[in-house]
């Protein structure tokens, strides 16, 4: 028998009215654990993966189209731009290195992206089995395609035609996994890196079937590695420049060229600002989710205190001091917000990996580090306060209450 | 031992109680007689001290209760004086148990298990220990009031109308087991009534 215990009995006395404001506790706890959770690690993906990218050249479209489908490999491309036009354009003394990219073809909806050594040297990505792709149709793939997918080396794959897993397959042409990359938490996890000139290949062997429908000449005297007759294209470039400076270049390029060129981090911060309205919005819902379990505590202690009147004033005579029982009364409405809480970060959890789930699915994203944030201890304080203050209000009533008078009551 | 010397009480000018003095040995059992309105709950919380009288005082095994800070009237009460209520009042949401160790435990003495359990198999509610104290009848209610107030071995034993729910059979019973336990630990027995059945029982009485 001690405070706590008495406290406990009364909560499971009553437990209808303790399951709301533990649910609404434990509902607005989750939504903004969840928010926290979903806002810090899309903010940790979004930055590790456009580090050293300060413009994105591509075709004319959506800026922010461009950046999604060239850096973070989620949103369809916005088309093709001629490799001459964008080499022309980066041969800038602003510009300190462009990276081609080259897709628009898919194995079990990972990208097969043609490009060259320096993307993988920017994103620091290791070679962990076999080696780095070298010649056409020779793929080196991310970790998480290889678990996935199940691909060793060695194991030849044609790719289909589309990002989404259900276009037509190449099936002449087979690509060859040489090489798997160490996992190493970045968009290159979940790419299938082949050299530039084999998306290429495969496409000029594709577009005889399908009929030539884009003129260009081939530049062989521009690329040694090459000997194809098609038009090369690419479908972006990522550029580093040598000093802010570069900025210039991009509005040069985006007034006097055919091209686009996109600034990731202005794309990205509006992108997150779009997000921040919604992010905003459900923040003052589970804020005010919370209040209103504070509010619900409030009421159900409030009515519980009525009926318990007569009980408080036994314990009073019977050598409770009044202190004692506003504690056990306080320790009510912690206690709901404690369990409030745990169940509000376990929920977040499961809600992040269920979210994880879909987006790995969709976009082969996974968030899923499910430590506790520093933020959610300010959560749990909050949540303490609002069950403290809540239970004390009433709670206050023993202090005023007059023993004799309400034993003789009954 | 209690003892009350000129006690008097008003809770408004008009309404003005004088009470008879009272004297209860130890192991002496007194019967407080009244019709209601005479101030017998009054007088039996100036005797717990639950109320501060005007004047006069309150000796309970020596010590004068109104010469006791407030803040010790509880700790003093809790040890020495145990009360029953007319209506059988229990904390709902404890067990049986649980509601005789709280006594045990708002005294801040050791929480006796076995003191508890014997008591229960004396007054015969062995079988409700575990059970809500609202699922049982009014006279085991009333028989549990009895061992909570018992629970502390206290010096003197308050009773408010502890019969006057309980029909005669139940009435009989639970008089007699105050009596017993009171003998037992050899406290004082003051009861507090209008219940004319209980005039024979008692061969001290104050009539108010």
């Amino acid at each position: 028998m001690n405070l706590f215990k008495i406290s406990w009995a009364n909560l499971k006395d009553k437990p209808l009215s303790s399951f709301l404001s533990g649910l609404l506790m434990t509902l607005g706890i989750t939504i903004i654990s969840l928010l926290l959770l979903l806002n810090k690690q899309l903010d940790e993906q979004f930055s590790r993966n456009v580090k050293g990218i300060d413009m994105v050249l591509g075709a004319k479209g959506s800026p922010l189209q461009l950046i999604l489908s060239s850096i973070y490999q989620i949103d369809s491309p916005t088309g093709n731009i001629p490799l001459e036009d964008a080499e022309r354009l980066t041969r800038n003394p602003m510009i300190k290195t462009a990276i081609p990219l080259s897709m628009g073809d898919s194995y079990k909806t990972f990208r097969i992206v043609g490009t060259n050594k320096k993307y993988v040297d920017h994103f620091e990505a290791t070679v962990g089995q076999g080696a780095l792709f070298q010649k056409d149709l020779e793929v080196t793939i991310g970790a998480r395609v290889a678990e996935t997918t199940g691909l060793k080396l060695g194991d030849t794959f044609a790719g289909s035609h589309g990002l989404d897993g259900n276009g037509e397959e190449h099936g002449e042409t087979k690509y060859k996994v040489v090489g798997i990359f160490n996992p190493n938490s970045s968009v290159i996890d979940q790419l299938i890196l082949t050299p530039l000139s084999s998306v290429w290949a495969i496409h000029e062997h594709h577009e005889e079937h399908e009929g030539e429908e884009h003129e260009g000449e081939a530049h062989t005297d521009e690329d040694p590695d090459h000997e194809a007759e098609a038009p090369r294209e690419i479908t972006s470039m990522l550029v580093k420049f040598r000093n802010p400076m570069g900025m210039m270049v991009a509005r040069g390029i985006n007034d006097n060229s055919k091209l686009l060129a996109a600034l990731p981090a202005i794309e990205i911060n509006r992108l997150f600002d779009l997000l921040g309205i919604g992010v905003d919005t459900l923040r003052g819902l589970a804020v005010a989710i919370m209040l209103i379990a504070g509010i619900s505590v409030f009421v159900s202690l409030y009515n519980s205190l009525k009926e318990r009147k007569y009980e408080m004033a036994l314990m009073l005579s019977m050598g409770a001091g009044r202190t004692q029982l506003f504690g056990m009364l306080l320790l009510e409405g912690l206690t709901l917000s404690l369990i409030g809480f745990l169940l509000g970060l376990v929920l977040s959890r499961i809600g992040l990996l269920l979210f994880s789930m879909r987006a790995e699915r969709n976009f082969h994203y996974s968030l899923n580090n499910l430590n506790i944030l520093p933020e959610e201890w300010l959560v749990l304080g909050v949540a303490v306060l609002i069950g403290i203050v809540a239970a004390a209000l009433p709670a206050l009533g023993v202090y005023r209450m007059n023993i004799s008078q309400t034993l003789a009551e009954e | 031992m209690l003892q009350s010397h000129q006690l008097t009480f008003s809770y408004a000018p008009t309404k003005r109680f004088a009470f008879p003095d009272i004297r209860c040995n130890d192991r002496e059992a007194v019967l407080i007689l009244g019709k209601s309105g005479t101030g017998k709950t009054t007088l039996l919380h100036l005797l717990a001290l639950l109320l501060r009288p005007e004047n006069g005082s309150v000796t309970i095994d020596q010590t004068d209760l109104t010469q006791l800070p407030p803040a010790k009237t509880a700790t003093f009460r809790a040890a020495h004086v145990g009360i029953i209520y007319q209506k059988p009042h229990f904390v709902s949401a404890l067990s049986v148990m649980d509601n005789l160790l709280l006594a045990n435990y708002l005294a801040k003495n050791p929480q006796d298990k076995n003191r508890a359990r014997e008591l229960a198999a004396h007054l015969g509610f062995a079988d409700h220990l575990s059970k809500k104290t609202h699922q049982m009848s009014q006279g085991e209610q009333q028989r549990v009031s009895i061992a909570r107030a018992v629970m502390n071995k206290p010096g003197v034993i308050l009773a408010d109308e502890p019969t006057s729910s309980l029909d005669d059979v139940n009435c009989a019973r639970v008089v007699a087991l105050l009596r017993e336990q009171s003998e037992q630990i050899g406290a004082s027995l003051i009861v507090v009534t209008h219940d004319q059945r209980l005039k024979d029982e008692f061969s001290n009485q104050v009539i108010l």
